[in-house]
């Protein structure tokens, strides 16, 4: 009882400028125990502390607070507080236990998913990843719960602010397979293929020594989006790691199958093929893209006819394309012409289409820009690469294994290896 | 269309030599040629090109495939005489069961002979090994390799080609010349040609052709033939092509136990048109004199590769449908004649299109005796595989040339480039923090 008191005069008196902070947090590490044990009855002294000069003893009595049960009706006011702190809190003070906000974070989106109100936690979580993460190159804990919310209330624009950085750092790797699953997922409803693609495949290939879930069902989305995006699936690189090469075909039999058929390039087939597995997608909710890649057949043959024919009628495209009608093939042909697909003209007069080359000259100060930029772009991610580079060649653990292994393998190339590295 | 064959013909000196031959004699014999083209392939004259074995299972794969029952007949008498000259009675009882009495009481089975035949052959055969046994005990190499050789030749006789070739194969250690090398090589051959052994075939003529001493142009043609029959049966034409157009006019009449020179013709000059370009046309095949030696035997090849080569499609596709029906029934090229008529056929629509900015399709459809809509098809095909740079007009049909901007396309191959480059090494960069972060962790734990 009196601890607690003690403690919240501490943290009053103790949070001024970093050194009494740090001093604090030693303190409210001894003290971790006691504020657990009197979960229930923390609440109260919240409203004692300001969460923006406080913030580090407040994220403690949060921590052990929302650790504890929590009553159905404490709810709304819980939440409220969390929101209220993540917006205020100071980012120097909580960035000294981010386990602690991690643990507070992971709390309020179970709430919230409990309550089934994902899109109030969506900005709060925003905040909070931004606040815990040191640079914007390091992927958080928080990242994958963040996109799941989004996912959730459908906010996927909201997530791409998230996603648009490049991640480099990683903490723990399941937080990299759920963020770039998620990710993937979130690009695919807003219909960015390509980077969807980005993220699965980075699925896909991470290194891993034994199969995961994730990956799984990341490869069955991998497959289906390279579908619709591309139109084939391509092998896996040879960096991927032997255990996912081995061992996801066997899982995503379906997905395997329905490739197969697609690059058969008949759409009964396919149909078929979707038939016979159409409880799988649908148990994978999978459905709608398995979908969309059936509606992709249609636009992958039209493009092709666009490389052979100058003029074609409708009705041979609606042949050549397996369409029911030539009225269908001009809704089609429309489509695609809007979405920038194809370049071409309906002459509805004879009822055919002619069709043209990409109009694009280059010639223009937009795609002048557009390239320069793309090259300022490269040219910062190869200094980082040969920087990266030079810092793992002077890496000593990795000189060690390195080292030992070439001992062990060729002993004619020991020598070339700098002896003062071997040493450490 | 007549101003480019005008223009080619222009540079080809010894061309026009043949076309001096008349275009009236030509025309003329055209005519003739059409007249007979639809004819059936006349068996005696044909059986006549061939001895042996060979002779028969020629014989008798025409009577499984021509399916019109007077020429399977006919086939199947010349295949019954021929065996009763041999010793096969297996293949006997099998053709006098093929003949079902349909051909009167000369040609029914005769079990007396049958039975004759098989007795003499077990005598034989116990001869040859009791012979063989005892060279085995002297030890005297040459007899050995006799004994051999002689049992092979009699398990060939008597049709049991997997034991023939057992015994020739051993014949191999107790050769002591190169003479005997080759004389090894040739015998299995002709067993593995007629096993359908062509990984053994073209083995074999390796071996054949690295004997020290030089081989006489006879033995040489033969073991060109036999490789370019390897080939052919490996799908791989184009090196068919060079082996039959390698083969030396000595081959004549020698190898009939195998090939005959007409089929060396046919078989080289289906291959070369198929796979060879236009220059290789010409240096290997039009203007190679001793393949002229063979064609001359077979008019209708001949024809049909110098109207290949002058771009009148029209007739040298009319050939080769005449050509057709008897070539399905070659037991060597029937498998290979649809795919080796794609090909050339695909080779003449493309060397058809090449010269021309825009074709007009309604005249290339006549050029290549098809509708329109069906050459659509097949320049659809080829322009997907990227073997014609053009597009078609479906609506005024015609065909235009198509002029890639290399400038465009560079700029949008830099653009993919770009973006393929940033993609992977960031997902590059990825990966090795998560190797490394793997690496840590695995390293913590024995630190402490």
């Amino acid at each position: 009882m009196d601890s607690v008191e003690a403690l919240v005069a501490h943290v009053q008196a103790l949070s001024g400028n970093p050194e009494e902070v740090s001093h604090l947090h030693s303190l409210l590490k001894q003290s971790e125990d006691s504020l657990r044990s009197q979960a229930s009855r923390l609440f109260p002294f919240l409203e004692q502390l300001d969460p923006s000069k406080h913030s580090l003893g407040y994220l403690y009595l949060l921590e052990a607070y929302s650790s504890g049960p929590l009553l159905e009706e404490q709810a709304s006011g819980y939440l409220l507080t969390v929101v209220e702190f993540i917006d205020s809190c100071s980012a120097e003070q909580i960035r000294l236990a981010p386990d602690k906000f991690t643990s507070v974070c992971k709390s309020f989106k179970d709430q919230v998913m409990q309550l089934e109100v994902a899109i109030r936690g969506v900005a709060p979580l925003r905040t909070a990843i931004r606040k815990l993460q040191t640079s914007s190159e390091h992927l958080t804990t928080l990242h994958p719960d963040f996109l799941l919310l989004c996912l959730l209330s459908k906010c996927y624009k909201a997530g791409l602010s998230i996603l648009d950085d490049d991640i480099f750092e990683v903490d723990q790797p399941r937080d990299l397979f759920l963020y770039c699953y998620y990710g993937g997922m979130i690009n695919i409803g807003l219909k960015r293929f390509h980077k969807a693609l980005e993220c699965l495949h980075n699925v896909v290939t991470a290194p891993m020594t034994s199969l995961n879930a994730i990956a799984v069902e990341a490869f069955k989305k991998y497959v289906l989006v390279s579908l619709i995006h591309n139109g084939q699936v391509p092998s896996f690189p040879k960096y991927t790691s032997g255990t996912a090469q081995r061992n996801l075909k066997n899982y995503t039999q379906p997905y395997t199958d329905l490739a197969n058929c697609y690059a058969t390039g008949k759409f009964s087939e396919l149909e078929t093929s979707i038939q016979t597995n159409i409880e799988k997608f649908q148990a994978d909710n999978n459905l709608g893209l398995v979908r969309q890649v059936l509606s992709s057949l249609y636009k992958r043959n039209i493009q092709r006819l666009t490389q052979t024919y100058l003029t074609l009628s409708l009705q041979d495209i609606a042949g050549a394309a397996q369409l029911k009608t030539p009225r269908e093939a001009e809704m089609h042909v429309l489509r695609m012409i809007q979405d920038g697909e194809i370049f071409a003209t309906i002459n509805q007069k004879d009822g055919m289409v002619s069709f043209h080359e990409d109009p694009e000259q280059y010639k223009t100060c937009e795609m002048i820009e557009h390239i320069d930029s793309s090259i300022q772009r490269l040219m910062a991610l190869s200094k980082k690469l040969s920087s990266i580079d030079e810092h793992i060649s002077c890496d000593p653990a990795y000189l060690t294994k390195i080292g030992r292994e070439r001992q062990r393998f060729d002993f004619d190339d020991f020598d070339s290896v700098p002896h003062k590295f071997l040493q450490t | 269309m007549d101003g480019d064959e005008e223009g080619v013909a222009g540079p080809m000196g010894d061309e026009a030599m043949f076309l001096n031959g008349g275009d009236d004699g030509r025309q003329q014999w055209r005519r003739i040629k059409a007249a007979m083209g639809s004819e059936q392939i006349d068996v005696e004259a044909y059986a006549s090109l061939y001895i042996g074995r060979t002779k028969v299972m020629r014989l008798l794969f025409m009577a499984e495939r021509c399916g019109n029952e007077g020429m399977q007949l006919e086939a199947l008498r010349l295949a019954y005489d021929e065996i009763k000259k041999g010793g096969d009675s297996h293949l006997y009882r099998e053709v006098a069961g093929k003949i079902a009495g349909r051909l009167g009481p000369q040609y029914t089975l005769d079990q007396a002979w049958a039975d004759a035949i098989d007795r003499r052959a077990e005598q034989r055969k116990d001869k040859l090994d009791n012979e063989l046994n005892g060279y085995r005990t002297n030890l005297i190499k040459e007899s050995i390799r006799m004994g051999y050789n002689d049992l092979g030749d009699f398990y060939y006789a008597h049709g049991q080609l997997g034991d023939a070739f057992k015994n020739y194969v051993r014949t191999r250690d107790y050769c002591t010349t190169s003479k005997h090398i080759i004389q090894m090589c040739l015998n299995v051959i002709l067993v593995s040609l007629e096993l359908g052994q062509f990984l053994h075939v073209s083995n074999y003529v390796g071996k054949a052709e690295q004997t020290p001493e030089s081989l006489d142009s006879i033995t040489a043609a033969k073991l060109r033939c036999a490789a370019g029959l390897a080939y052919l049966e490996a799908k791989k034409y184009k090196l068919a092509a060079r082996k039959f157009l390698e083969t030396g006019p000595e081959l004549g009449n020698n190898y009939t136990e195998v090939i005959a020179p007409q089929d060396v013709a046919t078989y080289g000059g289906l291959c070369a048109l198929a796979s060879f370009d236009r220059t290789e046309l010409k240096n290997k095949v039009i203007d190679n004199i001793n393949f002229r030696n063979f064609l001359e035997l077979v008019p209708e090849v001949r024809e049909l590769i110098h109207d290949f080569y002058a771009s009148r499609y029209a007739s040298c596709l009319e050939y080769l449908e005449n050509l057709k029906p008897n070539l399905l029934l070659d037991i060597h090229l029937h498998d290979h004649v649809e795919a080796l008529y794609t090909q050339i056929r695909h080779k003449a629509i493309i060397q058809y299109t090449h010269p021309f900015s825009s074709v007009d399709l309604h005249t290339m459809a006549g050029a290549f005796k098809t509708n329109v809509s069906g050459l659509e098809k097949e320049l659809e095909a080829l322009i997907t595989d990227n073997q014609i740079q053009a597009r078609i007009d479906s609506h005024n049909k015609i065909l235009y040339a198509r002029h890639a901007d290399q400038r465009n396309a560079t700029f949008q191959r830099v653009r993919q480039t770009g973006v393929e480059f940033e993609r992977d090494v960031k997902a590059l960069l990825l990966r090795a923090n998560l190797i490394k972060h793997e690496y840590n962790q695995r390293a913590a734990p024995r630190k402490v």
